[in-house]
């Protein structure tokens, strides 16, 4: 069999199951697609002798006949995680060399599970930024192009790497992390799926903090079955992390049905932004309609603090970077600056840091301590959480009349062009994270899918929110809708 | 129980040169709580270990590292809430306070500054018989201790030991209620006392397990009387904080020198200004660490990586049911139950171990004998030996023998402290050891009768005289005590000399 590496994980997954296939034939695949795949920028650290390993060990337990799910399924892994003995940088210079001596429960869980780590992959610094440019390691670049030129495009961020990387079919599923909308987000851009799971449903520990209170890891994968696979793995009650949850995971897969008569499908009406492309809106009303069809009950819903989601979320998220991100200071492990004669600490931690951290990394952690010194912390930061408890309740309205699940765009427009933005107001790029905070602030779950095709060729998706903790639910609304969207296109190889 | 009244203790009174100041303190007292791991660690808080060796990856914030509650620094905490009668409040949350340090890794403490775990409490400070104060504590909350940075192993670097980093502390905050140096000491050793007996800080300020930041402030008199029946700052002057004291001796010096600084400026026209001093023994002086301009801005906030702490009331009761009897409680007892003097029971109960010593001592004796034998010579011997009551040779159950025997008039005081010696260096049951080295002493009216007729008989002029001066009695009864090697009965000895001189 060829281009193993372009099956979904459940199709490998059957495979590996009936003996048609083996785990190292499979990862083998991915290996050589990895290989040729310099271009993209999305595998940063790979790890073929784990891999080739790994897979060994799956193929024991797959004929032994008691394997998991994801048993044998190759995986990227977001460079945010950190995994033993191998480079876990964060996508920071700052955390240059870093190789930690323990692994975190997410990926400790996967290779429990049997899955193979292919690697480590490219992110934005940190899990600062949606299009993937602030990386230390360089852009990512999208497998997809426009259909008329060969200019770049972003493939999103922060999970970037993830994202391409599935899109490409370099693996059959990544890890990533979404903190304001860098799992959806870039999923959308690539046209493959990706779920944020409810908050404290995946555990933190071991995945380097951007911001502790949104941070949530999830799959991004080819499909929605496939996300309901691997997120069964990667969840789970963890002592480690205070803020984990320990109700039981049920069996996602088995949720999706294709069932959803009856279902109440909420469109909020603040989602519907002023100058929102044609394209967008069409979307989402054939999104809309497909759902109808399919026996759902749409309701006009209003979510009334939508407009406050984003500033509240450009003030918690970077004053919870600010604090999390103290440790890096060139004391005990990444990089550190080189002294000159008669420099002391404080030298030593501004040299640190000044040369550790890009950009977009410092910009942040100066708005954080910012928005969180005296004077100002009422102002600020105490708002934005008044504000965060506004969303949170017009969502639990919501859903406490009944609705089910909420359909919205993935985001404002399609890919853009990498460098595009170089010259724009930061503030011009954090809107893409526009439709996608509010459930990050909110704690909830939310999925997206691709959706159709802008006429540029370019992929596009759809977001639904769900439950707190429905994730099962979710999953088979999603299912639904991309059984009916159908979205079979894949980006023209080119690299 | 006794019900005792207190007059409350002149505050400590300087003289300027123009007028009087009376001085204002409050405590900030940090006490390493008692615990095998640190407050979100499992690493061991273990005392002297190799450098570096009691690390967690948490505690030296590796990237991804998440902090867990250990539920026994939290019961430690509660405990000591209620041992100084203080709310427990069943919600408290955990803060960051962020600043930069080679020996705080994360780049922030964890503490509680919005929601303190202990509210409002009080602690009973005497100063001597009769004379106390009752110091209000506004507030107790858990918080990490950082490492340590070592700036003399080499010239040009510095070395950090991260085995201290997130050692659970309870921050015991004072209201200004100390009015003068040695009230400050009374009340950090009465804070660290109830600690010991609770079991929640071994108050060990040597190794800074107990160190303390003092406000210090000076006033005019009648201006803090004001501020009590107000509770409005504006009476006092303003405080400087002075930082770290973790000596009792020091801790009064710099109070002392403080407040003389203070008073030196304001009666010279100037003011305070409002910020962080450290105290050199070395100099006896404290010199400016930051002032209010300075000073970090910590930028707290609610810590993200922990939920809110929810404890239940059934949870505070039965730590509560728990509690050990606390020292002013074992006080009042001991003088209503012994007969004790204040100031003896004052003596006992200082330390748990000593009280309980004395109580297994004084179960079924005489109680103000026990007390007696137990501060005078057992204290006194193991002092002279730097010894403890915990490594004390003499146990209770042979001290508490020694004084059975003297009761029942088997030996003499003066024995007994021969026999109190065999014991402490030898060892042995006392009771046996009198009986098989014929300590006992000799009541046998006929044998002593003897003895003092022989001694009479060989001094006759000595008779004469005694006969005329009943006061020299003494000097047979001397004569008695040392023909029976010390063994006679003083009494019966006294009463036979007594009758033949007048007789």
């Amino acid at each position: 069999m060829t281009d193993l590496n372009k099956l979904t994980i459940a199709e490998a997954r059957d495979l590996l199951h009936k003996g048609d296939v083996t785990a190292v034939e499979l990862t083998e695949s991915c290996l050589s697609a990895i290989e040729g795949s310099n271009a993209l920028n999305a595998f940063v650290h790979n790890t073929p002798e784990i891999s080739r390993e790994q897979a060994k060990a799956a193929d024991a337990r797959l004929k032994s006949g008691d394997a998991p799910a994801m048993c044998g399924i190759p995986v990227g892994i977001k460079d945010l995680f950190c995994t033993k003995g191998v480079l876990s940088q964060a996508g920071s210079a700052i955390l240059e060399g870093f190789k930690p001596e323990y692994e975190s429960t997410i990926t400790r869980q996967l290779w429990d599970n049997g899955a193979v780590m292919l690697g480590k992959l490219n992110m934005d610094e940190f899990a600062m930024g949606s299009s993937n440019e602030t990386s230390t390691y360089g852009d990512v670049v999208n497998p997809w192009r426009r259909g008329n030129d060969d200019a770049p495009l972003t493939p999103g961020g922060s999970s970037g790497g993830s994202a391409a990387a599935v899109a490409a079919d370099l693996c059959l599923g990544a890890t990533g992390t979404d903190t304001g909308g860098s799992i959806r987000q870039p999923a959308a851009f690539t046209g493959i799926t990706g779920i944020k799971p409810t908050y404290g449903r995946c555990s933190r520990w071991g995945v380097v903090a951007f911001a502790s209170s949104l941070d949530q890891a999830g799959p991004m994968t080819k499909s929605v079955r496939d996300a309901a696979i691997m997120l069964e793995a990667m969840a789970g009650h963890d002592p480690l992390d205070s803020t984990s949850s320990d109700l039981p995971v049920p069996n996602f897969e088995a949720a999706l049905t294709g069932d959803i008569n009856g279902k109440k499908i909420g469109i909020p009406k603040e989602y519907r932004m002023d100058g929102m492309p044609e394209e967008i809106s069409k979307l989402w009303e054939d999104g809309t309609a497909m759902l109808k069809d399919a026996g759902a009950e749409i309701v006009d819903i209003s979510l009334p603090h939508t407009k406050y989601a984003l500033p509240a979320y450009y003030v918690i998220a970077p004053a919870e970077a600010s604090s999390n991100l103290a440790r890096y200071d060139g004391v005990r492990y990444g990089h550190r600056a080189t002294l000159a004669a008669g420099e002391g600490i404080d030298d030593m931690y501004e040299k640190t840091r000044a040369e550790g951290f890009g950009a977009e990394v410092q910009r942040r952690v100066m708005v954080g301590t910012y928005v969180l010194s005296a004077g100002f912390y009422d102002a600020y930061y105490n708002r934005a959480r008044r504000v965060r408890t506004l969303i949170k309740r017009d969502f639990e309205q919501v859903f406490a009349a009944g609705v089910d699940a909420i359909l919205t765009p993935a985001t404002p427009s399609a890919a853009f062009g990498l460098g595009e933005m170089a010259d724009a107001d930061p503030v011009q790029m954090y809107l893409n994270d526009v439709f996608t905070v509010t459930v990050n602030l909110a704690g909830l779950p939310g999925i997206t899918v691709p959706a159709g095709l802008d006429k540029q060729g370019l992929p596009l998706g759809l977001q639904l929110i769900g439950r707190p903790w429905e994730e099962g639910d979710l999953l088979n609304v999603a299912h639904t809708l991309e059984q009916a969207v159908g979205f079979v296109s894949k980006p023209a190889k080119w690299w | 129980m006794l019900d005792l009244t207190y007059t409350a203790p002149a505050p400590k009174v300087i003289a300027g040169a123009k007028h009087d100041w009376e001085l204002v303190i409050g405590l900030e007292v940090h006490a390493q709580v008692s615990s095998n791991a640190k407050l979100f660690s499992g690493a061991s808080t273990q005392f002297g270990a190799e450098p570096n060796s009691n690390v967690a990856f948490v505690d030296a914030a590796m990237p991804g590292m998440l902090p867990v509650i250990n539920e026994y620094c939290v019961e430690q905490a509660v405990r000591t809430g209620l041992g100084l009668k203080a709310d427990i409040n069943l919600y408290s949350a955990f803060d960051r306070k962020n600043y930069f340090y080679p020996d705080l890794p994360q780049g922030y403490q964890i503490s509680q500054l919005y929601y303190p775990i202990v509210g409002e409490g009080e602690v009973l400070v005497e100063m001597g018989e009769g004379v106390a104060r009752v110091v209000r504590i506004e507030r107790i909350h858990l918080e990490q201790d950082a490492g340590k940075s070592i700036h003399d192993m080499d010239p040009n670097m510095s070395f950090v030991d991260l085995n201290r980093t997130g050692v659970a502390l309870m921050e015991i905050v004072s209201r200004p209620d100390i009015r003068g140096p040695e009230e400050a000491a009374a009340y950090v050793t009465k804070l660290r006392q109830i600690m010991r007996y609770l079991g929640t800080c071994d108050g060990n300020m040597q190794n800074g397990n107990l160190r303390a930041d003092v406000n210090v402030s000076v006033c005019r008199p009648g201006d803090y009387e004001r501020y009590m029946e107000t509770q409005d700052f504006d009476h006092l002057g303003t405080r400087c904080e002075i930082k770290n004291m973790n000596s009792m001796r020091f801790m009064q010096a710099a109070i002392d020198f403080e407040a003389r600084r203070q008073i030196a400026i304001l009666e010279d026209g100037g003011k305070i200004d409002q910020e962080t001093r450290l105290y050199d023994p070395d100099k006896n002086e404290t010199r400016s660490m930051r002032s209010k301009e300075e000073a970090h801005d910590y930028r707290y906030f609610p810590c993200p990586d922990l939920l809110p702490l929810t404890i239940e009331q059934d949870w505070v009761d039965g730590i509560a049911e728990t509690l050990p009897e606390l020292p002013d409680a074992k006080k009042l007892r001991f003088i209503s139950d012994f007969g004790l003097s204040d100031y003896d029971a004052s003596v006992l109960t200082a330390d748990v171990a000593n009280a309980t010593f004395f109580e297994d001592v004084a179960k079924g004796r005489d109680g103000k004998l026990a007390a007696n034998w137990v501060i005078n010579e057992l204290f006194g011997r193991l002092k002279k030996d730097e010894k403890t009551i915990k490594d004390s040779p003499v146990s209770a159950e042979q001290l508490g023998g020694i004084i059975t025997l003297i009761t029942k008039g088997d030996i003499s005081g003066k024995i007994a402290k021969e026999l109190f010696e065999i014991v402490y260096t030898e060892g042995g049951d006392p009771a046996e050891i009198v009986e098989s080295r014929g300590m006992k002493q000799v009541t046998d009216m006929g044998a002593i009768e003897a003895a003092v007729n022989e001694i009479m008989a060989a001094n006759p002029a000595q008779v004469e005289k005694a006969k005329e001066n009943p006061k020299l009695a003494g000097w047979f009864v001397g004569q008695v005590m040392k023909a029976t090697g010390g063994k006679a009965n003083p009494k019966a000895v006294n009463e036979i000399i007594a009758k033949k001189l007048n007789g």
